[in-house]
């Protein structure tokens, strides 16, 4: 590593409090120059927006363009989440990739209860943020976020396999921008909260509770163009 | 092939005790059905599997119908001479039948060895409620496990001598039959950001009071 005398001054001009740290402008200029100024918050953040490893976990069509993302014209690899684990034990994303039934939701929420901390959550394609064009159904739950908190929403019917790139290019920026210490995101994540979200119970006529309320309330219908 | 209607008469004389009704299809395609009796479909349908000019070995589709109670009313008209000598006069009498509902079950039945089909199988319960029992054809027909499995799920008919009758879509602890005409979904509409016609007359019911949304 090598510093020369000329870089200090500048960066003591640049900032206008003296005690402030290094813009992220001072970093890259130390940068230029073969020093690497960081915080562990900045490495631990950069580990794991660029090592994602999601779930090997399809649910209909929407899987399709998640496969075709991983292979090689799309290329998923060029942003660190090639690794498709087969066990929820060793996979940091749950990519909820088409519809989401109700005999299938307890099983995706136990899978994601079953994922260790840190764990992201990708809802794929209508089906999957709402219940799409299923959503007046019988047997479709209406969004995957009723029950999982949701980091990324992908819509589209599929999307194409640069929407999922894009949205894991979302998510990246989402997990560099976290704090490792301090609140929460979701405050189900948080350390007093209970690491499992509650699994819902088949009932005589759907699914009991049909929604977790601590994570989703319906929002408030104003409409005051048709009362 | 022979058509439908020589089938009928041979199977009419081999069964004489089976009651055999032949279902006409007004649409375009005119396939006509063959609607069996309950107590003779086990054996009619080996006859059609194990006859060697039909030899339908292969079921291609099952499928179920629900036909609610229906209000027909017919109109019958009747000349009246009017006995002082004026014009006659036509009188409408109008009754009212109640036809009563059933399920129904419709088997769609190939021959792989003879390369011919389709010839159309149905079989009725006798109501809606508890009459709901029909003899399984797959003991006759392998393929109609799991799409028996389906009508048992979705319809609830029950299907008597089935290997492995259980709900194939939805979960155990489910009770209803969604494809019911009078089946009732349940009532999860809190949140329609764009509800319209039947989907807006549920979405309202969720929607704030009046007083609620003048704050």
């Amino acid at each position: 590593m090598t510093m020369s005398d000329a870089t200090r001054p500048a960066i003591n001009a640049q900032t206008s409090a003296p005690l402030s740290g290094p813009t992220d402008a001072d970093r890259d200029e130390l940068r230029r120059h073969g020093i690497l100024l960081t915080s562990i918050q900045e490495l631990a953040n950069w580990g794991r927006s660029n090592s994602v490893w999601p779930l090997q976990f399809g649910l209909a069509c929407c899987a399709i363009e998640m496969i075709a993302a991983s292979m090689a014209r799309f290329d998923i690899a060029r942003f660190g989440s090639e690794v498709f684990r087969p066990s929820p034990r060793q996979a940091d994303l749950l990519i909820v990739s088409g519809t989401v039934t109700k005999k299938m939701a307890p099983q995706v929420i136990r899978l994601w209860n079953q994922m260790p901390e840190p764990k992201y959550c990708i809802a794929m394609g209508a089906c999957a943020i709402s219940g799409g064009p299923f959503k007046q159904g019988y047997n479709v739950l209406k969004g995957i976020d009723r029950f999982i908190p949701v980091d990324v929403y992908i819509p589209g019917c599929p999307p194409r396999p640069e929407a999922l790139l894009n949205g894991l290019i979302e998510l990246q920026k989402n997990i560099r921008g976290r704090h490792i210490a301090g609140p929460a995101p979701v405050e189900a994540d948080s350390p007093t909260a209970p690491g499992e979200y509650p699994v819902p119970a088949f009932g005589e006529r759907d699914l009991e509770p049909t929604s977790n309320p601590k994570l989703w309330q319906p929002p408030v219908i104003v409409r005051p163009d048709k009362p | 092939m022979e058509t439908l209607a020589q089938i009928h008469e041979r199977l009419a004389a081999r069964f004489p005790a089976a009651t055999l009704t032949l279902v006409p299809n007004p649409a375009p395609p005119a396939q006509a059905s063959l609607l069996l009796d309950a107590a003779h479909a086990r054996e009619i349908a080996v006859f059609l599997r194990d006859d060697p000019a039909l030899r339908l070995d292969y079921c291609s589709n099952v499928t179920g119908v629900d036909w609610p109670e229906k209000e027909i009313v017919e109109t019958t008209r009747s000349v009246q001479i009017d006995p002082a000598g004026g014009p006659p006069r036509t009188i409408e009498q109008k009754t009212k039948r109640l036809q009563p509902g059933c399920l129904e079950v419709v088997y769609h039945l190939y021959s792989m060895a003879l390369k011919h089909g389709p010839v159309i199988i149905r079989l009725r319960t006798g109501n809606r409620s508890d009459q709901i029992t029909l003899p399984s054809l797959t003991p006759v027909w392998r393929s109609c496990e799991f799409q028996e499995r389906e009508i048992f799920d979705l319809f609830g008919i029950v299907f008597t001598d089935h290997p492995d009758l259980r709900r194939l879509l939805m979960w155990d602890e489910f009770t209803a039959h969604p494809m019911r005409k009078d089946y009732v979904e349940p009532d999860d509409y809190e949140w329609e950001p764009t509800p319209h016609d039947d989907v807006l007359a549920k979405a309202k019911a969720h929607y704030p009071a009046p007083a609620a949304k003048a704050e």
